[in-house]
């Protein structure tokens, strides 16, 4: 579903290679976590595969499903299924979440060229699934992230994610903030979404969120190399014995 | 916001120019002769039938215009207006006082058609229940054309005509309170008008009465090189109730057009006068040739204790505007607000805001100013709050806020606030934000291209004033204001 192939990248003008040659293979239903020391590169390897601005490939290539991606504007990513759950998702002033998830999901429809979702359907959707992450249909009303908390933050990325059904999902940081109770919503939402064709690439500092989305495969980022992959595990052992043993590989 | 969709789809079919109301109708005119004098004033008072007061009214405002000098102080800049150049009276030929829609210029209701604005007769033909119809008053160049839906006001007592013809019919009425919100001598266009107004809308809503129905004019600048100069007045007396609504479109054209009207509002004891407009003349092309120039004075005065009067504007259009709609608070307990969308692109200047006079006891004033500036526009919100001596406890809350779409435009807020009452008080807030990278983004990885993006973030911005709109025109405003960004990014 998602290849990278030995990409290069870096930020704005500054021409500091951020990430040098990462590869990694996706694919659907699996679920892989990628780890790594602040620094290492995560963050701006989710935004590159939603192609923010300002964040440009110098090198390599990203295949979503077979076609590169690197040409397409974040809005045509979008639709083709991609979907990333910010760290830090931004406020809309004035626009009421309601109206937020109904725009993006009718444009997301609109794109692939089917017809826009009728109110009722629409309405039918959004409370089912917004139950399901303890959301208050009183929040809907609420302007986007507008004096959210950061557990209402998270559990309306998880809402939109659920709501635009897509196929690869990018999650960054979204155990940052949460507490206990808080984590179990948002990951029980997001082992909802787990099917035999859907991908997950879940980027995280920590082990705590991989106990409760379990992955299939783990991945230890450092200074923008991938630099050990291995199974469930793999997270266990970074926890007890920190990212010291991989840091100086990559150098 | 379910305009949205709808609204990028408008945007996609529109030209380059994004003006998609640029036509001309060719309807053959009646002419004043080009210039302006006495001659000019008299031929215009006779063509309408005027009492003898109304031509000396005229001709007064006329010698008092000639002693005064255009107006400076308002951050737009344009050439010379050649007053002489232009035409004072033109109106539709063909049309002397149609009973009904059989009777008017096929051609004219054709370009209503081509502007959307269907004049509700289908609306009784299918039978649509009373409550839900919009009387219109068209206003064809200067002439009013059709007046639907008088009978049923009439059943109400509300008098809603065009203003030649209350000064044949209801010459009292008029002769009372013409002139008494803004006066023959107010400012240099205000006057100009009183000298030459060619036609606008009347209404009187007898005491107690609740108007049954939204009145609404939809104004449309047509004759080449005719100057526009409406001039409306709304009375609500004892108790009553009226909204009017107010919207615009003209035809593209390369000369500028000037368009000077006055607005006077007056409502009595505990009545209430709502007046929506929204605006969108011809912009000026591309690059900033052609388009409206719109000197405006809009004023109301809430004459009686417990009166209301409440001002929502969506202003798109125009090269130049020049408006300030403020409400003099004469009663006791008296309330005005004003809510302002103004919206520049392209090459359009704005210098728009309003004023609150405080001067019954216990007024209060409301003022939310939400200016978008794109493009390489200027966007000014100039306002002024003052308070008298008498205005015990007086009350404002002011909120002007400024949003920037790229890196050519300005925006500026130039508020003024006196008060010579300690008890006054007044606050005001103002913003200023751009739409940032990351709200782009956020939008964008959900799915919305770059203009669904600004559409959705902008409605955000005005939300609080579009919710002030009668329905009807909040989604046409939406619309608009869509319409008029269009291009603004990327």
């Amino acid at each position: 579903m998602l290849e990278i192939k030995n990409l290069h990248a870096h930020v704005g003008d500054d021409e500091t290679e951020i990430l040098r040659g990462v590869n990694l293979t996706v694919k659907p239903g699996e679920v892989h976590a990628i780890m790594g020391p602040n620094g290492s590169g995560k963050s701006t390897l989710s935004y590159i595969l939603a192609g923010k601005d300002d964040y440009e490939v110098t090198e390599g290539d990203i295949l979503f499903n077979g076609e590169s991606m690197l040409e397409m504007e974040p809005d045509e990513r979008a639709a083709a299924g991609l979907f990333l759950a910010f760290q830090y998702p931004i406020e809309i002033p004035g626009v009421a979440t309601m109206t937020f998830l109904k725009t993006a999901l009718n444009a997301q429809r609109k794109a692939r060229g089917e017809g826009e979702l009728s109110t009722p359907e629409f309405m039918k959707k959004v409370k089912e699934k917004a139950a399901e992450l303890n959301i208050t249909m009183d929040m809907l009303k609420r302007p986007l992230n507008v004096g959210f908390s950061g557990g209402e933050k998270k559990r309306s990325e998880i809402l939109q994610m659920s709501l635009l059904e897509p196929k690869l999902c990018i999650m960054d940081e979204t155990d940052s903030g949460l507490d206990i109770d808080a984590l179990k919503i948002v990951a029980d939402g997001v082992n909802r979404l787990r099917s035999p064709d859907r991908a997950m690439v879940v980027i995280t500092h920590y082990q705590r969120l991989l106990d409760h989305i379990v992955p299939d495969v783990v991945h230890v980022l450092s200074r923008g190399r991938i630099v050990k992959t291995g199974g469930k595990e793999l997270a266990l052992e970074l926890e007890k014995n920190g990212y010291a043993d991989y840091v100086g590989q990559a150098a | 916001m379910p305009a949205v969709q709808e609204t990028i789809d408008r945007v996609r079919s529109i030209d380059v120019d994004q003006y998609k109301y640029g036509f001309v109708t060719e309807i053959e005119s009646d002419k004043a002769p080009k210039g302006l004098n006495e001659d000019v004033i008299r031929f215009i008072s006779e063509k309408k039938g005027e009492p003898e007061w109304m031509l000396e009214w005229r001709l007064e405002a006329y010698r008092r215009w000639l002693t005064m000098t255009e107006p400076t102080w308002a951050r737009v800049s344009y050439p010379k207006i050649e007053f002489n150049e232009l035409y004072y009276y033109s109106a539709p030929k063909n049309t002397p006082g149609p009973k009904s829609l059989d009777e008017v210029d096929p051609e004219l209701l054709e370009t209503y058609e081509k502007l959307g604005i269907p004049l509700r007769e289908q609306e009784i033909l299918a039978g649509v229940a009373p409550e839900n119809r919009v009387a219109v008053d068209a206003v064809f160049d200067s002439v009013s054309v059709v007046t639907t839906f008088k009978e049923e006001l009439k059943k109400a007592g509300v008098i809603f005509c065009s203003i030649s013809e209350a000064l044949r019919e209801y010459p009292d009425l008029v002769r009372k309170y013409l002139g008494s919100v803004v006066p023959v001598s107010d400012n240099f266009y205000a006057t100009l008008n009183s000298a030459v107004f060619s036609d606008g809308s009347f209404v009187y809503v007898p005491e107690g009465v609740r108007c049954p129905m939204e009145l609404s004019t939809y104004f449309r600048i047509n004759e080449q090189n005719t100057g526009q100069f409406e001039r409306t007045l709304i009375i609500a007396d004892k108790g009553a109730y009226v909204s009017y609504l107010e919207g615009c479109t003209a035809p593209q054209r390369d000369e500028n057009q000037l368009h000077a009207a006055v607005v006077e509002l007056i409502a009595h004891d505990d009545a209430e006068i709502k007046y929506s407009t929204v605006q969108n003349w011809y912009p000026g092309d591309k690059n900033g040739k052609g388009g409206i120039y719109n000197f405006v004075t809009k004023r109301g005065d809430c004459r009686g204790k417990n009166s209301k009067i409440s001002w929502t504007q969506v202003e798109t259009g125009s090269a130049i505007t020049w408006k300030y709609p403020s409400c003099i608070l004469r009663g006791d307990n008296s309330r005005g607000e004003f809510y302002s969308i103004a919206v520049s692109n392209g090459h359009q200047q704005i210098d728009s805001g309003t004023k609150m006079i405080h001067l019954g006891k216990n007024t209060s004033s409301r003022i939310i100013s939400k200016g978008i500036s794109a493009g390489k526009s200027e966007n000014t919100y100039r306002g002024l709050v003052s308070a008298h001596r008498k205005a015990t406890n007086a009350r404002n809350f002011t909120q002007c806020d400024s949003l920037l779409i790229g890196q050519d435009c300005g925006a500026h807020t130039v508020p003024y606030m006196e008060s010579k009452n300690s008890t006054a008080v007044f606050e005001h807030e103002a913003t200023t934000s751009k739409i940032s990278d990351d709200q782009m983004f956020y939008c964008q990885q959900r799915g919305l291209s770059e203009e669904e993006a600004v559409a959705l973030i902008v409605n955000g911005f005005v939300k609080d004033v579009i919710q002030q709109l009668p329905m009807e025109f909040a989604v046409e405003a939406q619309k608009l204001i869509s319409i008029s960004l269009e291009g603004s990014v990327g």
